[in-house]
């Protein structure tokens, strides 16, 4: 038996057992409970910093030639549910969004009626928090006006977005509260880009929530339900990736 | 013979005082967050290892750098590609094989990341944390050493020190390995000034201003802090580069701490006591 020790072997084999000592020491320490919730308490003065520096800040928009050439689409693609392929097929003619939950007049909309209300449109930077970047056009009704029309009860904090996908076997949902819900740019988009939405992009209705990363602009939205809390609503923290990933709530970092 | 004014100065050998406790306390603050900052930050990096110029970038765009895998005759290699160059970066970045001996393909190895296994979120959690201690660190230790004088009398370089033949001198002592001794080491070269000025007023603003830019929250109240460097995109290749920055920092700061002495250099930096080296004999 040969025995050879390569140059590249030692600085690895070096590094490595640096490694070893180093690294399992702090994923050692995040298992520790007091230290996990004392780094993941970060998340509350990030979102408590930002409504007091820009409660009611606009996200930036864009011109028309700022747009991304092309728009990556991210998390589900597709969705399997068969009524929903059927609205698919069918161009959501037959679709419609329900709003309710803690809400004085529980509503339902066609898609038709979403396009009807007064619109909005915005070109502006969509953020992953994966890193990338893209800048495309939303259109679609303010959520605001159409939780003025339900009438929210003086109990509800947290507005939830049920989606019609799984996403690894799992429904998606996201959640917000109220100053997201009422901002200006927050909007229910029907059309990306001057088209209807594409399938990969949430087709036919998906949350645009500016200043927050991607994951929480839920696509294939299908049912809004106030909350007074997020608690017992799936995994209780108010998303799929807060529930499934350790992700934040509140995602506007 | 014997000048009458160097009996009064601190000599050669003796222990005097070198380092304030502030300077002590965020040194070793800064020493274990940066890590963290660092390790967390290669494993946001690995969620997407492309970085791009301007405000948008995603795998459609053009990526400047790129860090990847990929089938070459019969084999696999990992790679890192800079303005379309590429290097064979197999074993290191790109493909590399994990603790369990599990090959890999995602751009920096376990060792170089927290956590040491693929969590975007958990490598967020870190990395967010501790930005705030970062950040309130360089921030007090800005205001402290405006009111203490530790900027006036340590850090700012005198119109004589910027002349070209002293920056030269330094230079040169320096590539010499002739660190200066006796009172004289009491005070920063101005190689030494530049450095330290480098970090303080450039590299870690930058490192806090660049990561303030990629908060789609914090870009709503302060476009401006994204429009300088050009869009988020811009900010977030800055931040990379920055980084790298401080890690050459780092290197060239252990490395002339091991030169200059580093039982000395260490105590002065625990205790703040440092003991003058001795005046070469001629």
């Amino acid at each position: 038996m040969t025995l050879i020790v390569s140059r590249r072997g030692l600085i690895r084999a070096g590094a490595a057992g640096a490694g070893s000592l180093l690294l399992p020491g702090c994923d050692r320490l995040f298992d520790n409970a007091t230290f996990r919730e004392t780094l993941e308490s970060g998340e509350n003065l990030h979102r408590v910093t930002q409504r007091v520096l820009g409660r009611n800040a606009l996200a930036r928009e864009y011109r028309e030639a700022d747009m991304s050439p092309a728009f990556r689409a991210n998390g589900s693609r597709e969705v399997t549910d068969p009524a929903y392929r059927q609205h698919l097929a069918q161009g959501f003619a037959n679709w419609s969004l329900m709003l309710g939950g803690l809400v004085e007049h529980p509503l339902t909309l066609s898609l038709q009626a979403l396009r009807d209300l007064p619109q909005r449109r915005q070109i502006t930077r969509h953020d992953c928090v994966e890193g990338w970047s893209a800048i495309g056009q939303w259109q679609g009704p303010r959520l605001g006006l159409l939780l003025d029309m339900a009438r929210l009860r003086p109990e509800a904090r947290y507005l939830v977005f049920h989606c019609a996908d799984l996403y690894h076997g799992r429904p998606y949902y996201e959640s917000i509260d109220l100053v997201d819900a009422f901002h200006p740019q927050t909007i229910l988009a029907w059309a990306m880009n001057g088209k209807p939405l594409e399938e990969a992009h949430g087709a036919p209705l998906r949350l645009r929530v500016e200043r927050q990363l991607g994951y929480k602009h839920a696509k294939f939205v299908a049912r809004i339900e106030a909350v007074a809390s997020l608690e017992g609503i799936h995994g209780g923290k108010g998303g799929y990736w807060e529930d499934n990933g350790a992700y934040a709530w509140y995602a506007g970092i | 013979m014997i000048d009458p004014a160097a009996s009064s100065a601190p000599q050669g050998g003796e222990l005097v005082r070198r380092h304030r406790w502030p300077t002590r306390l965020w040194h070793w603050t800064n020493a274990v967050t940066l890590l963290v900052m660092l390790m967390s930050g290669l494993m946001i990096f690995n969620a997407h290892p492309r970085l791009y110029w301007g405000e948008y970038g995603a795998n459609y765009d053009k990526a400047w750098l790129k860090v990847g895998s990929a089938r070459s005759g019969g084999g696999e290699q990992g790679y890192i590609e800079i303005a379309g160059h590429r290097w064979d970066t197999t074993g290191t970045l790109g493909l590399w094989t994990d603790a369990d001996g599990k090959v890999q393909r995602r751009a920096f190895p376990y060792w170089a990341t927290i956590p040491s296994r693929y969590s975007l979120a958990i490598g967020r959690i870190w990395h967010l944390a501790f930005a705030w201690v970062l950040a309130a660190g360089l921030l007090l230790y800005l205001a402290w050493s405006l009111v203490a004088g530790h900027i006036r009398r340590d850090i700012h370089i005198t119109r004589a020190e910027w002349r070209p033949s002293h920056l030269w001198h330094d230079i040169r002592e320096h590539a010499r390995l002739r660190f200066p001794t006796g009172a004289s080491a009491l005070r920063y070269s101005v190689l030494q000034k530049l450095a330290y000025a480098g970090v303080l007023f450039g590299l870690l603003p930058m490192m806090i201003l660049t990561g303030l830019a990629m908060s789609p929250g914090t870009d709503a109240w302060a476009p401006l802090v994204t429009e300088v460097f050009g869009g988020r995109q811009s900010a977030r290749s800055v931040h990379f580069i920055c980084a790298w920055g401080l890690v050459g920092f780092f290197v060239l700061h252990i490395v002339m701490v091991v030169l200059a002495g580093p039982l000395n250099e260490v105590r002065s930096m625990v205790t703040g006591w440092y003991r003058l080296p001795r005046e070469r004999r001629p």
